[in-house]
């Protein structure tokens, strides 16, 4: 029965992606990739890995479909097109790709047997954090560098975003109001935040101890915020704003500040202190959780629009 | 044949097709917003990969290996990030180029006409 569903669900998966790359209409290839990303959280939970497919699912399905329907939007019409390749090439293109997924494919069926793991190292790093979820403590003990990166590289690339708008406009506020707002938003966006903010801060405090997490958070808390903004209720901050600037810098600040006091309380550069392992670590993800939300919010969002306030 | 169908191979297969797709997507499409699409569902795929490794390397207690899953989850993140960064390019490269045409179309409708 499972197998069944597995099937079905890679072929769904394929199906999409081929008719993603091969629709001709922009929007409806992009509404296609959207169900994608959510039957691909599915396929997350099939490969046992719950915290991934609710990352999958918030952020691969939900927040870059609404980035790209939003970019569609504003391109349409005006998008850049190039001319279309001939016959021969795409075929000597579909060969090429053909042959990486070949290799691909025969690296996923001749896997090193026995498969080599970490699990049991990051088990072990998983006692003296006195967290229960595995995939927590990876992101936040035992592989801890490679989160922080990230955040960095999540400021970076709104840095990159923020850059990009016009020099009248710089420090002003992003523009996500339709011109003109549907009813059935305004009304969700008045009735959906407050249980979104409740499920926010659940899947945060959860995830110390079960599939969910900072990420997962992040987005949900992210798109509260976007829906509150696009329906007109609550208007989109100024980007030179200090307060954004203060939540959305807050988290990596902290998450940075702890990892020297390991320098001084325990074994180094992100070590947490014998018995404060927990408490530092749901800081650190309490203030990530508002850093993210703050920051997928703003990317979606794209660059100031309007001249700042003075 | 039943190894094949285990959920870690077969999601694993299906994700070295998206590779494929995905690549095909960027090589080929004319549309600069369809190939950042298929920059994703290229990332879709070598997620995939990631997670049929993850399923392998279950065992001591877990379904699963939960480094590659948390290398996953960072990897989703920074691909958005990169998908936001690479659309705002766009649109201000859809704005720019539109300035561009409007700027040079009005002394050359004269010419068209004469």
């Amino acid at each position: 029965m499972t197998l069944l569903l597995d099937l079905a669900l890679v072929a769904w998966l394929l199906g999409l992606a081929a008719y993603v790359v091969a629709e001709r209409d922009e929007r409806s290839a992009i509404i296609a990739f959207l169900a994608f990303g959510l039957l691909l959280g599915l396929g997350w939970v099939r490969l046992a890995a719950p915290d991934v497919a609710m990352t999958e699912i918030a952020i691969g399905g939900g927040a870059t479909g609404l980035l790209l329907l939003r970019a569609e939007a504003a391109l349409r019409g005006r998008g850049k097109h190039e001319e279309a390749m001939t016959r021969a090439g795409k075929l000597a293109v579909a060969l090429g790709c053909a042959a990486i997924s070949g290799g691909l494919g025969y690296a996923v069926l001749t896997f090193a047997s026995p498969p080599p793991t970490l699990g049991p190292a990051a088990l072990d790093a998983l006692d003296p954090t006195g967290l229960g979820n595995p995939v927590t403590a990876v992101l936040l003990a035992y592989r801890a560098l490679d989160t922080l990166l990230e955040k960095v590289v999540v400021l970076l690339a709104l840095i990159g975003v923020w850059s990009l708008a016009p020099d009248q406009t710089w420090g002003g506020a992003p523009d996500v109001k339709p011109a003109l707002v549907p009813e059935p938003l305004s009304w969700l966006a008045r009735v959906l935040p407050p249980f979104g903010v409740v499920i926010g801060v659940y899947m945060f405090w959860v995830g110390a101890d079960a599939p969910g997490g900072t990420f997962q958070a992040g987005t949900v808390l992210a798109a509260m915020w976007l829906l509150v903004m696009m329906a007109g209720l609550y208007p989109p901050p100024d980007t030179a704003r200090p307060a954004l600037r203060f939540v959305l810098a807050g988290g990596p600040a902290l998450f940075l500040a702890i990892a020297f006091l390991g320098f001084v309380a325990a074994d180094g550069f992100l070590a947490y202190p014998d018995g404060f392992a927990k408490p530092l670590i749901v800081a650190i993800e309490a203030a990530l959780t508002l850093s993210v939300a703050a920051a997928l919010a703003m990317l979606v969002a794209g660059p100031a629009r309007k001249a700042p306030a003075p | 044949m039943t190894a094949v169908l285990q959920p870690g191979v077969l999601f694993g297969l299906c994700g070295a097709v998206l590779v494929g797709i995905g690549l095909f997507a960027i090589a080929t499409s004319p549309v600069l917003l369809r190939r950042i699409v298929g920059c994703n569902i290229l990332g879709v795929g070598i997620f995939l990969v990631f997670g049929a490794v993850a399923r392998r390397g279950g065992g001591a207690g877990l379904e699963a290996d939960p480094v590659p899953q948390a290398l996953v989850i960072t990897g989703i993140v920074v691909a958005f990030s990169a998908s936001a960064l690479a659309v705002a390019l766009l649109k201000r490269l859809s704005e720019l180029s539109a300035g561009d045409r409007a700027g040079t179309a009005a002394p050359a409708e004269p010419r068209s006409v004469v």
